[in-house]
């Protein structure tokens, strides 16, 4: 049974339930709803929330857990033997899956029975042509291991499978049952769903805990692995990044480094000044008609997806720069460089800039402008002496949010900044970032269990832990700021 | 202070400061103040008192052109200080502001230390030629404002970080350091306490001998504590202006006089 | 009190109608500061002006390809030699023969129209017809074998540099170094045009068809990306917009003040402000390595952009929750509704509109994302189209930016062309949605 239709019954088991609960109740109470605890409605919630509820957990808790049980059995079946040289666990258990489902196929086509399939042995039938007939491609010849072992995965899944769909409609019955016998007319059905309810609330914003963990646990665990494999005090301490296919790479994470903040720098140098004036402008100088049309207007700017800045800098701002300016001032011939990602990326961080600036600019109280206006002070006075000293804290956290999304942005250096790890001064030259090396590293065709492929874990807990500090700091800030003016 | 030196005060005679001819105000389409005439002394303490949104606090803005900063706002007639149109095209509304000076409902000091609030207005108005200048300017002006004894030890400190009464009179402070001839006040006790409102009104009596004060006031017992004259407005008309004590005994219109006695309010 | 009155500098009171250099100096710097800010709205108008007109120069010519109109005669001889006219022995003709048929076609009608040059090959001749066109003409004739031994009017795709030429791209200099094509089938290509032949035509195929390989830029279509979009927008908008609404209603209404809350409150924040690119490492660490999930498939897709986008609706919906009066609350109370019916029954439907522009903008912004999806895998080579779902959530997919960041990295500029024009595909969405979200918000806003 497929797990969408096994989801399907258990929804129409507990829509039912609703139905009955609520009859149950009625007839229970003789009709009169009046004699009811609750409105008839909350009898029948009660009912579909213990069916649905429970059953629906137990069946995607199963379905993350089944398959790592299953591994662990079926890994400790491969012997070392079966093991090839220079092949891993990993990669046998690969292969394993793609058998069982090579069988799956066969069995599909109705070309051989499950006893057939019981019988067969590796070492007698051709088992790698039987399964390139149904189009699955097995690198070698099936060893006899790997196909029992393919056998047991099957044989382990299906009754895997089996064993779901018995619990799963076996729960949903249970709390079918259990809600319908707990009707009464005293029976608290509105307190016990909206509890019910509420559990379902606080689960729904644990996700959010639940994901900053996934996240903290798959790079640091993967970190851990990489570290293994990788020294970490060459790959904090070395100023080469130089990656080989064949092993013994340099992957030393300052010239990464180096060119994100270089990079992060000029994005800021174009965001922050132009950024802070547009926020004034608007705050301070736009009518409302100008503002109601211009604030928007540079809003699009934030909600232009990254790759449009990416092509913008590799068609257009790239050529021009090169053209125009790196050439004819002996600098460069790369149309991809620092200058040419930090400027596409300023433009994108202006919003950013402007929009939360803007907001803080609007929340310093009109006294303080009437206060030095009454003494004779110039709008540009006011502005500069007054109200920006007075937003101070509010547009730091701004420009720090504004930061951390210059670190973390990924397509516009990718397609804007090159691929070269460098340490350079010049602006014009490509440089890389530790973005664009998470993207070539995890995209490239190196073994996953390789440092080369690791190593983007150890960057992507770096870049986390980078921008989990600014945010914080911006956040802690802007929050501060806003108290005050409370 | 007693009734009995509200007459012993008025005998004196004073320049015209400023002369308000034909005043008329509109926010939008309303019309806030209608056709005020009115003359205020030099080195005397007026008081503006009327019931709520009878257009004191709106004329008040309009002595040192503050109205300029409501889009909406519109003056008309003739408002002379020392006999030239504040409102005539010429005038730089910057350099009125340095001339009439203004301290507001809420004390409102910059986020800034106590030397940098009172030194702002020398500083922007290029006052003071260095820093000993700057200093004494200073210095004077808390000292003017009663404030000097309480802070000297802690001019670095936040203005923000001072009492209600303090933060009041560091404004006035503010307000004085740039010597203005006029000072323009906005119900400048109403967020203070008694005991600080009492402090701030001794110092208003004080101000007098250097500037020409306007006080907009609530408070019928603070108009007859510190001014020497009084305007009364209702519904945006000047309907008494007079000497103070004479205002609040022997009103002429019948108005002022049931305002006076509470009848509205 | 007078002594200190002395240290005010003595100052001679100039008349207020005189403005004074300082004055002038003062509202000049004035002057000058309101430049700037004008200049720095200027500056970021300017971009946006120079952003999507760079972009809708270079794209809008996806739209329009070049096309050979001819008259193909479908030898039954050579496409069903016993005919039998069985679709299994028509299937077994490759593209190799239709290529075939293509170029005796397209060399009958220019000796019959004289355009053939002296001396062309009828190899280059056939050059000029992209190597779609095959394998198109073959889908025809399998769909309706009644065909064969008829004539039929066929609209060939051009090949990539044929139809680069009239578009600007490809010139009679850059064809002499390139072997791809040379500068007499540009001519006989200018000729056709000329002839009627030839002609720019509105290409179906950019939005519909799948991707094409390196060679075939020509052939090369969004219908896989936007598949792919769509299926990962519906993971998204399903499990998203329920789970954060649940959230913000919980936080807003329910939390209690406490160290707890105030940690999901930091999280939900930072969250919001995580490179993406991180997500991108957990779908990889957490789905595809862990949970054993197919690369490529929308499905890991969607579940990534559904955790990315998850803050950015809660955001909006706890401020859309906070800005419903308290008022209304206490009257629900008043007459004693539950806290719960409270909630689900008055704050909830009133703060709904603003739940939903704030979903609509997350989902926008979800719609454009590219580096997570990099990291899934999604930018593997697919042609096919995924499935129906829900089995089809789980086939290889591509997506809208991924398939632009795909074209942008192979070495034909006709891909360029393609990309932009894939950006505005992708913008005319965003732009959809956004409008969407702003007529919900004026429709509905309410002003308490």
């Amino acid at each position: 049974m497929s797990i969408g239709l096994l989801s399907l019954i258990v929804i129409a088991l507990a829509a039912a339930g609703f139905l009955i609960g609520r009859q149950l109740a009625l007839s229970k109470a003789g009709g009169d709803i009046r004699r009811l605890h609750s409105l008839p409605g909350y009898y029948g919630q009660t009912v579909f929330l213990f069916t649905a509820v429970p059953a629906l957990l137990l069946m995607l808790l199963w379905l993350l857990v089944q398959p790592l049980l299953i591994e662990t059995r079926v890994t400790s079946m491969i012997s070392a033997a079966d093991i090839p040289d220079g092949s891993s666990a990993n990669l046998v258990m690969t292969d394993v899956r793609r058998v069982a489902e090579g069988i799956d196929l066969i069995l599909a086509r109705g070309q051989l029975g499950e006893t057939d399939i019981a019988a067969m042995r590796a070492d007698l039938a051709d088992v790698r042509s039987r399964l390139a007939e149904v189009g699955v491609a097995v690198g070698t010849n099936v060893k006899p291991g790997v196909f029992e072992a393919a056998k047991a995965y099957r044989d382990l899944s299906h009754g895997g499978h089996l064993a779901l769909t018995v619990a799963v409609l076996a729960l949903a019955l249970a709390g079918f049952g259990y809600a319908l016998s707990r009707i009464r007319p005293e029976f608290r059905a509105r307190n016990v769903s909206e509890g019910f309810v509420r559990v379902l609330l606080i689960a729904a914003s644990l996700v959010a805990i639940l994901t900053t963990v996934g996240i903290v646990l798959s790079l640091v665990f993967e970190t851990i692995h990489f570290f293994r494999l990788y020294p970490a005090s060459k790959f904090f301490l070395s100023t080469t990044w130089n990656p080989k296919f064949g092993g013994g790479s340099d992957l030393g994470i300052w010239p990464l480094i180096w060119g994100t903040l270089y990079i992060s720098v000029i994005a800021l140098v174009v965001a922050v000044p132009v950024g802070i004036f547009a926020a004034i402008f608007l705050a301070e100088y736009a009518s409302k008609k100008v503002r109601a049309m211009t604030k928007p207007l540079l809003e699009v700017l934030a909600g232009i997806p990254t790759i449009v800045y990416g092509l913008f800098a590799l068609i257009t701002v790239g050529p021009v720069l090169r053209d125009w300016f790196a050439q004819p001032l002996g600098l460069g011939t790369s149309s991809s460089s620092v200058m040419t990602a930090g400027l596409v990326m300023g433009i994108m961080l202006i919003p950013f800039v402007s929009s939360l600036s803007d907001d803080i600019i609007n929340a310093v109280p009109q006294s303080l402008r009437d206060g030095s206006y009454g003494l004779g002070a110039t709008q540009s006075e006011t502005v500069r002496q007054v109200i920006l000293p007075a937003a101070l804290p509010g547009i730091v956290g701004a420009i720090l949010l504004a930061a951390s999304r210059a670190i973390g942005e990924t397509m516009i250096v990718v397609l804007g900044a090159g691929a070269a790890a460098k340490m350079s001064l010049n602006p014009f030259e490509a440089m890389t970032t530790v973005t664009v090396k998470i993207v070539s590293q995890l995209t490239g065709d190196t073994e996953f269990a390789s440092p080369e492929t690791l190593v983007s874990f150890a960057l992507g807990l770096t870049l986390f832990v980078f921008t989990l500090g600014l945010n914080i700091l911006a956040l802690v800030i802007v929050r501060k700021y806003r108290e005050q003016y409370e | 202070m007693n009734d009995m030196r509200l007459t012993e005060r008025a005998v004196e005679t004073k320049d015209i400061k400023i002369a308000a001819h034909d005043v008329q105000v509109y926010y939008g389409a309303s019309h806030a103040i209608k056709d005020v005439h009115i003359d205020i002394l030099d080195k005397t303490v007026t008081a503006f008192i009327g019931p709520s949104g009878c257009g004191k606090s709106t004329f008040l803005r309009c002595l040192n052109r503050m109205n300029d900063t409501i889009d909406i706002c519109r003056v008309e007639g003739e408002i002379l200080l020392d006999g030239e149109d504040i409102y005539d095209k010429k005038v730089d509304p910057v350099q009125l502001r340095a001339r009439v000076g203004m301290v507001f409902q809420k004390p409102n000091p910059f986020p800034k230390s106590i030397y940098d609030n009172v030194a702002y207005g020398p500083k922007i108005h290029g006052l003071v030629k260095n820093k000993a200048e700057l200093d004494a300017v200073v210095e004077s002006s808390l000292r003017k404002a009663a404030l000097w004894n309480e802070v000297k030890d802690r001019l670095d400190a936040p203005g923000t970080g001072l009492s209600g009464g303090q933060q009041q009179r560091l404004c006035i402070a503010r307000a004085v350091a740039t010597s203005p001839e006029v000072l323009l006040m906005d119900e400048p006790c109403s967020a203070l306490d008694p005991i600080a409102t009492a402090q701030v009104e001794e110092l208003i009596d004080e101000l007098r001998e250097n500037f020409s004060v306007v006080i907009v006031t609530h408070s019928m017992q603070q108009a007859a504590r510190v001014s020497q004259r009084t305007a009364f407005f209702h519904l945006g008309n000047l309907v008494e202006y007079g000497e103070t004590g004479q205002i609040f005994t022997n009103p002429k219109d019948p108005r002022t006089e049931s305002y006076i006695t509470g009848r509205i309010g | 009190m007078t002594a200190e009155a002395t240290n005010m500098p003595a100052k001679a009171r100039p008349s207020l109608y005189a403005i004074d250099p300082r004055t002038k100096r003062r509202n000049a710097a004035e002057k000058r500061f309101r430049l700037y800010g004008v200049a720095a709205v200027g500056f970021g108008l300017l971009a946006l002006v120079v952003l999507l007109s760079s972009v809708l120069g270079s794209g809008l010519g996806a739209f329009r390809q070049s096309v050979l109109t001819m008259q193909v005669p479908l030898d039954a001889a050579v496409l069903d030699k016993e005919g039998t006219r069985d679709p299994a022995a028509i299937a077994k003709v490759t593209t190799i023969a239709y290529g075939k048929l293509l170029q005796d076609a397209l060399t009958a009608e220019l000796t019959e129209k004289a355009l053939l040059p002296a001396g062309m090959k009828p190899k280059d001749v056939g050059g000029m017809i992209s190597k779609e066109a095959p394998a198109q003409l073959r889908n025809l004739v399998l769909a309706n074998p009644d065909l064969i031994g008829t004539t039929v009017s066929f609209d060939a795709l051009a090949n990539g540099r044929i139809d680069g030429f009239f578009k600007g791209r490809v010139t009679m200099e850059s064809a002499k170094l390139d072997s791809n094509v040379s500068p007499e089938q540009l001519e006989l290509a200018q000729a056709m045009r000329d002839a009627g032949l030839l002609a720019l035509k509105f290409n179906p195929g950019f939005i519909f068809a799948p991707d094409a390989s390196e060679l075939r830029p020509e052939a090369a279509g969004l219908g896989v990306a936007i598949l792919g979009s769509a299926y990962m927008m519906l993971i998204v908008l399903v499990l998203s917009l329920p789970i954060g609404v649940a959230a913000s209603i919980y936080l807003e209404e329910f939390a209690p003040k406490n160290r707890f809350t105030d940690l999901i409150e930091v999280n939900i924040a930072n969250l919001a402000a995580v490179p993406s690119i991180v997500f991108g490492i957990l779908g990889l660490a957490a789905f595809i390595n862990f949970g054993g999930l197919p690369q490529s498939s929308s499905v890991v897709g969607g579940l990534v952009l559904t955790l990315m986008t998850l803050p950015r609706i809660i955001i909006p919906a706890r401020a859309a929750l906070k800005s419903v009066p308290p008022s209304i609350k206490d009257a629900a109370l008043g007459v004693g509704a539950s806290k719960t019916q409270t909630i689900f029954h008055h704050v909830l439907p009133l703060a709904m509109p603003g739940i939903l522009t704030g979903a609509i903008i997350g989902l926008a912004q979800a719609l454009g994302e590219t580096a997570p999806l990099l990291l899934i895998g999604m930018v593997a080579f697919v042609r096919d189209y995924p499935a129906a779902p829900p089995e089809g959530f789980f086939d290889p997919a591509s997506a809208i930016p991924v398939q632009i960041y795909s074209w942008t990295q192979r070495a034909d500029p006709a891909f360029t062309e393609r990309a932009s024009g894939a950006i505005i595909v992708l913008l005319v969405f965003l732009l959809v949605m956004n409008s969407l979200a702003v007529v919900l918000r004026r429709k509905f806003e309410r002003r308490w």
